[in-house]
């Protein structure tokens, strides 16, 4: 069962998740920078609030699932389940490396990876799989989707958007990590989506709009959410790209990169500043 | 086909009729359908089971996306639809969300290949085969007539891993009996022989048998072997029958480029290079016409084999 810590200490875990998430990147020489850290404070609010979830027992088949589709974040999931217990938090600094189960992308296999993902667009129809099993089970598991804002140029997302609304899964809460940004450059000018919110409102979803990094209101939306009944729900949660890291922040160059040592110096200098002002 | 002594039935119903006998011994087996229920026969199973039936619409990569959820809960998905879109369409789903965690999501694509007839190259898939068997996990079945379809059905449920069925929309002869035994990744000899192996997977194992019957008038003892399974595909029954004959011909109704003439012949360049020769369609799209006249124009025909068995057996020499 989730672990209740009050807001400040949530707030010192996001810092101490970025710092493992940057050492984890740097000691790997690549991965993807910009948006792992602007999902810390979602990740943080999901396992340490939200989730039924047991460490020691990962399989536990009442668990709520998490399913992370921007595999590409992997290293704030992989370092948010380190720190949760799923497995030895020296397991975190062989990430990318030949043998490990840390891949760059994650795998199932690894205790807490619900699944493999890597390949964009897919985890929202998997979610509804989950959702519709768990239905049929007379099961009360909630399934928790988080996918990036670029990642919804996937058109098989607006399939699942479809499924879901149709068959009516409120058990199901998909979070988009809404950080403007994609490889290419800012979303807006790569492929503009329009009315972004009202799009999700379109396909039959009840929508709530957040601020991702504000722990306080994200807790708030993921209750909200539980009391919406008939219709799935979708946190559109504002995030910046390398959120936490000045040089890092809102900048199109760091979605796939991962920093040089001096760089990382220079970043947990910034957050351990940060980590005083909590 | 043309005049036969056996039974005509599509291998899409022996499937109908096997899931709903699965569905009435297991509680965990659900099926899928992209908008194509009636024929894929998915409809047989909804109509005795309707919660455990769920309609995706045009939307076949959601639907291989719903499978890997299902199973991930423990349940035993089929998902059907018509092979060009269950292979093709959500081939990277198949690849990420299904084999390569090797979930237990069983594929089924009908309307494979060119017995589809009128609708043309866009239904007609001629390439499941080798966009199954590249992937890891995977397991890869072409029954042969509708019987086996049921049994390959039902052996798929209780398979742990990805499977995926492809079968034919037209009617098959139905050329296996009830009593035969149907076993994933192993080969069934349907005629010994010693002067050439004919190996034949779905439609092409009853063209093959009416080759047998030719060649035999002419004197050539001819080996057929029904190789159901293209993945994992039985290799020993392959080494065995190429060291007994000495020659081998494949026949698929299906693209020879990565089919099942390359599967065997992978085989046999590793262990035992014999002269082989292929039967099936040469990178061609297909096209419009009743399934007997492309059977004709593909050059998939009985007669097609004989004359490959007697080129093959002249390149012993």
């Amino acid at each position: 069962m989730a672990q209740i810590l009050d807001i400040k200490e949530l707030k010192k875990k996001a810092v101490g998740i970025r710092k493992d998430v940057l050492k984890m990147l740097t000691m790997a020489g690549s991965g993807h920078t910009g948006g792992s850290l602007s999902i810390v404070e979602i990740l943080i609010v999901l396992y340490y609030r939200e989730m039924r979830n047991d460490p020691k027992a990962p399989k536990w088949p009442g668990r709520d699932r998490f399913l992370l589709s921007k595999g590409h974040a992997c290293p704030a999931l992989y370092a948010v389940l380190a720190e949760k217990g799923y497995f030895n938090k020296e397991d975190l600094w062989g990430l990318r490396k030949l043998g490990s189960k840390l891949q760059g992308h994650p795998q199932i296999g690894l205790a807490g990876i619900e699944i493999s993902s890597g390949s964009l667009g897919q985890g929202l129809s998997i979610a509804n799989g989950m959702a519709l099993a768990a239905r049929l089970d007379k099961s009360d598991t909630r399934i928790y989707c988080l996918m990036g804002d670029g990642e919804t140029n996937e058109g098989q997302v607006w399939e699942a958007a479809m499924t879901a609304s149709h068959y009516k899964l409120d058990s199901l809460c998909a979070i988009i990590d809404y950080n403007k940004l994609q490889i290419d450059g800012f979303c807006c000018e790569v492929k503009d989506m329009g009315a972004y919110l009202d799009k999700w409102k379109d396909f039959g979803w009840n929508v709530i709009e957040t601020d991702g990094h504000d722990i306080e209101k994200l807790i708030n939306a993921f209750d909200k959410a539980k009391t919406v009944k008939g219709i799935p729900t979708v946190i559109v949660a504002h995030t910046i790209k390398g959120k936490g890291v000045s040089f890092v922040e809102n900048k199109v160059e760091w979605h796939g990169i991962a920093p040089k040592k001096e760089e990382y110096e220079k970043a947990v200098k910034e957050l351990d500043e940060e980590l005083k002002k909590i | 086909m043309s005049e036969t002594k056996y039974k005509m039935i599509p291998t899409r119903d022996g499937f109908g009729h096997g899931l709903v006998e699965l569905g009435k011994v297991n509680k965990d087996v659900v099926v899928l359908s992209a908008d194509l229920t009636e024929s894929t026969r998915a409809n047989w199973f909804k109509k005795e089971f309707p919660d455990r039936f769920f309609g995706l619409g045009v939307a076949e990569q959601d639907m291989i996306g719903v499978a890997a959820g299902f199973a991930l809960m423990g349940k035993t998905p089929f998902a059907c639809t018509f092979g060009v879109f269950a292979s093709g369409r959500a081939w990277d789903q198949i690849r990420v969300s299904v084999a390569y965690m090797n979930l237990n999501v069983k594929i089924v694509g009908t309307h494979g290949g060119i017995s589809v007839g009128p609708d043309g190259a866009t239904h007609q898939a001629l390439e499941e085969i080798s966009l199954m068997r590249i992937l890891p996990n995977m397991t890869m079945i072409v029954p042969c007539d509708a019987l086996e379809a049921k049994k390959a059905t039902i052996s798929a449920a209780n398979h742990k891993g990805p499977v995926y069925i492809r079968l034919g929309r037209s009617g098959a002869p139905v050329i296996t009996k009830e009593e035969d035994v149907f076993k994933i990744g192993k080969a069934s000899l349907l005629k010994d022989g010693k002067d050439v192996t004919i190996f034949a997977c779905g439609t092409m194992v009853y063209e093959s048998l009416m080759a047998c019957e030719t060649l035999s008038k002419e004197g050539i003892n001819a080996r057929l072997i029904n190789m159901h399974t293209p993945k994992p595909i039985d290799k020993d029954c392959i080494i065995k029958a190429a060291k007994e004959t000495g020659a081998v011909v494949t026949a698929e109704e299906h693209t020879i480029a990565g089919g099942l003439g390359s599967a065997i012949s992978e085989v046999l360049a590793e262990n035992c290079p014999v002269p082989i020769k292929f039967v099936g369609v040469r990178d061609k799209f297909g096209q419009s016409g009743e399934p007997e006249e492309l059977f004709e124009y593909f050059g998939l025909k009985a007669k097609n084999i004989v004359q490959a068995a007697k080129d093959a057996i002249a390149m012993k020499r």
